[in-house]
């Protein structure tokens, strides 16, 4: 039976059939009863999953939507974690206060390294956001509050009196956050500020002929992408409660982009599934390590030296299989049940 | 053909506009104005110059002489964006659509100055953003009936065939809801039942939305059949201008498009 819709705001809505809605309600629950059934280490998996979904979502929208390649995508988390990591020890600003702020730095930032965009595009736009990067780097390094390479003590979370002490805490904290997350950056993709992002991404003089401003959307795609980053980097250093510059360098960056292009670029389950899929790879790489670890008590030392090579491999391999990301393989199988028994 | 006034009422005028290239003049002080409500059509052989005037008008070149005016107020030197939002839209010779957007978002993303609202708004999307949506989705919905692309309105515009694509350009314009509309070689490449269809819509925008249009085409059935006035330019320059009549008779226009008889070849023979 199809669907049948008698207006445009039916149209417009999100969920629009009852069985999404039946899935999306099991996947709330699951999420919310999860922690009672998982240990420690696994629910500290699943935090650092919801804090990549934040900062992959920004990443693709200024990359996957709006066409702008960032390789300073760490940089921004990097902002947001010592802005709010400062706020909070130095000036004794509560979390509540400093979760915004920091993103809101990140976000005037970002509207700063979008000024060369307005000029450079694709490799040369790379580079630019390259440089960005390794300024925010020696920054970070180089200044006396960050405290370089011996790292900053991150207060813990407290929202009123309520200080957020376990895994638990934290996970319904950063998942509530990665769901509001979710939410509106896919209200922003569907908005008129999506589509002016697609356009830019698409044919940037056609859009400029359709009266959109493409300064004006380029340094909002890079505000937009960097608010995500700077709380994603917020979250980040207050769960972890200990930051020092390696957690933000160039690999991370290229770890954002592998996320959002193995997930699928332009879309926003996409982000979270490529999100999910890259913090679970080396975890993943773990597990299956201690599972033959008996019968073959060798493959634990060699798989240290090798798991960045076995990182990249499976990115390589999944790129030759599914270049459209978990999302065409998401898409295909979504048209598959649809059509059943027929092919097409 | 429209009705026109007695007296002329010029939308858009374009006076002594000059552009080159490097050492290519492009064009050299052409001067033409336009009627309101009517069809105003530009020809001329290839490299003639008329893209380029299109995109002077669209602000994406600057000419660098010359005055621009549309309803009156100038427009040379004001950026693309600006100039849309006076009323000027533009369709592309060379489909120039969002490949990766469907046919109703082409046609959405077109409806900029006709949403108001913000970021934050667009982030939660309740409310006024969602009415502005319904709203212009409305107008969409008008247009895509209009042009009969109802099955394909949430199709990628990139897997569409050609004629179809042409067509949604036209729409794309169209739902800026523009005062004149360029349209660039609006029937290239078709087939003569898809030129007919797209002169009936060009005659029903035209007639119907009362928007003034100006073609720029090849297919001199379409332009004879379809315009009020024709402008014909040549290497950068305007050679002759006024109704398609008198222009399929003037002999610089015929020298242009056939070429230049050779007399001491004549005397020969």
């Amino acid at each position: 039976m199809g669907t049948f819709k008698v207006n445009y705001r039916q149209d417009t809505a999100l969920f629009q059939t009852l069985w999404v809605k039946v899935w999306l309600g099991i996947l709330v629950v699951l999420l919310i009863v999860s922690p009672i059934f998982l240990s420690r280490y696994q629910i500290s998996i699943l935090n650092e999953m919801g804090i990549a979904v934040i900062g992959a979502l920004g990443l693709n929208l200024l990359t996957g939507f709006t066409g702008q390649i960032s390789l300073c995508h760490g940089s921004f988390l990097a902002i947001g974690a010592y802005t709010s990591a400062l706020l909070t020890s130095k000036l004794g600003i509560p979390f509540w206060l400093s979760f915004p702020l920091s993103g809101l730095m990140a976000a005037a930032l970002g509207m700063i390294v979008a000024v060369p965009s307005l000029r450079l595009k694709g490799l040369y736009l790379a580079l630019g956001t390259l440089a960005f990067g390794f300024i925010v780097e020696y920054v970070i390094f180089h200044w006396g509050l960050t405290k370089g390479d011996m790292g900053m003590a991150v207060r813990r979370i407290s929202i009123y009196k309520f200080a957020f002490r376990t895994e638990k805490q934290h996970f319904y904290l950063i998942t509530g956050f990665a769901a509001i997350a979710v939410i509106s950056a896919k209200n922003i993709a569907r908005s008129k500020i999506g589509r002016s992002f697609v356009a830019i991404r698409d044919r940037d003089i056609a859009a400029e002929a359709m009266g959109i401003p493409l300064a004006k959307y380029k340094v909002m795609a890079f505000a937009v992408s960097s608010f995500y980053a700077g709380v994603a980097g917020c979250l980040m250093a207050h769960y972890q409660k200990w930051i020092v510059p390696g957690n933000f360098d160039l690999s991370v960056s290229i770890a954002y982009i592998a996320m959002i292009i193995m997930g699928g670029l332009g879309t926003i389950l996409g982000s979270v599934l490529g999100a999910i899929l890259i913090t679970g790879i080396p975890h993943g790489i773990v597990y299956l390590v201690d599972i033959f670890k008996e019968s073959y008590p060798g493959l634990s030392g060699f798989i240290v030296d090798f798991k960045l090579g076995l990182f990249g491999l499976v990115i390589v391999l999944a790129l030759l299989f599914e270049p459209k990301g978990l999302f065409g393989i998401y898409w295909r199988a979504k048209i598959y049940f649809k059509t059943w028994p027929f092919k097409y | 053909m429209a009705v026109l006034k007695d007296a002329p009422d010029y939308q858009l005028e374009v006076e002594d506009v000059s552009i080159s290239f490097g050492g290519i003049r492009a064009l050299n002080n052409v001067s033409l104005s336009v009627r309101r409500g009517e069809i105003y059509s530009i020809i001329g052989p290839n490299g003639a110059g008329k893209t380029t005037l299109f995109n002077c008008i669209g602000g994406l070149y600057r000419a660098q002489k010359g005055s621009i005016k549309f309803e009156g107020k100038e427009i040379l030197g004001k950026k693309p964006p600006e100039i849309a939002r006076l009323g000027i839209a533009r369709a592309f010779q060379n489909i120039a659509l969002f490949e990766g957007m469907t046919v109703l978002d082409n046609l959405m993303s077109a409806r900029i100055y006709h949403s108001n609202y913000g970021l934050l708004r667009a982030a939660v999307y309740l409310g006024k953003c969602m009415s502005e949506e319904v709203r212009n989705r409305d107008k969409v919905e008008e247009i895509i009936d209009f042009l009969d692309i109802q099955a394909i309105r949430k199709t990628l515009v990139g897997s569409l065939p050609y004629g179809l694509q042409k067509r949604v350009e036209l729409g794309r314009a169209l739902a800026m809801d523009p005062k004149l509309m360029l349209i660039d070689e609006p029937v290239s490449g078709m087939n003569l039942e898809e030129t007919e269809d797209m002169a009936r819509y060009l005659l029903d925008i035209n007639e119907e939305m009362k928007v003034t249009v100006v073609l720029v085409e090849h297919d001199m059935g379409l332009v004879m059949d379809l315009s009020d006035t024709v402008t014909v330019l040549n290497f950068g320059l305007k050679i002759a201008e006024g109704s398609p009549k008198d222009i399929a008779a003037n002999p610089e226009v015929i020298r242009a498009y056939l070429g230049e008889t050779d007399t001491r070849e004549e005397e020969m023979v």
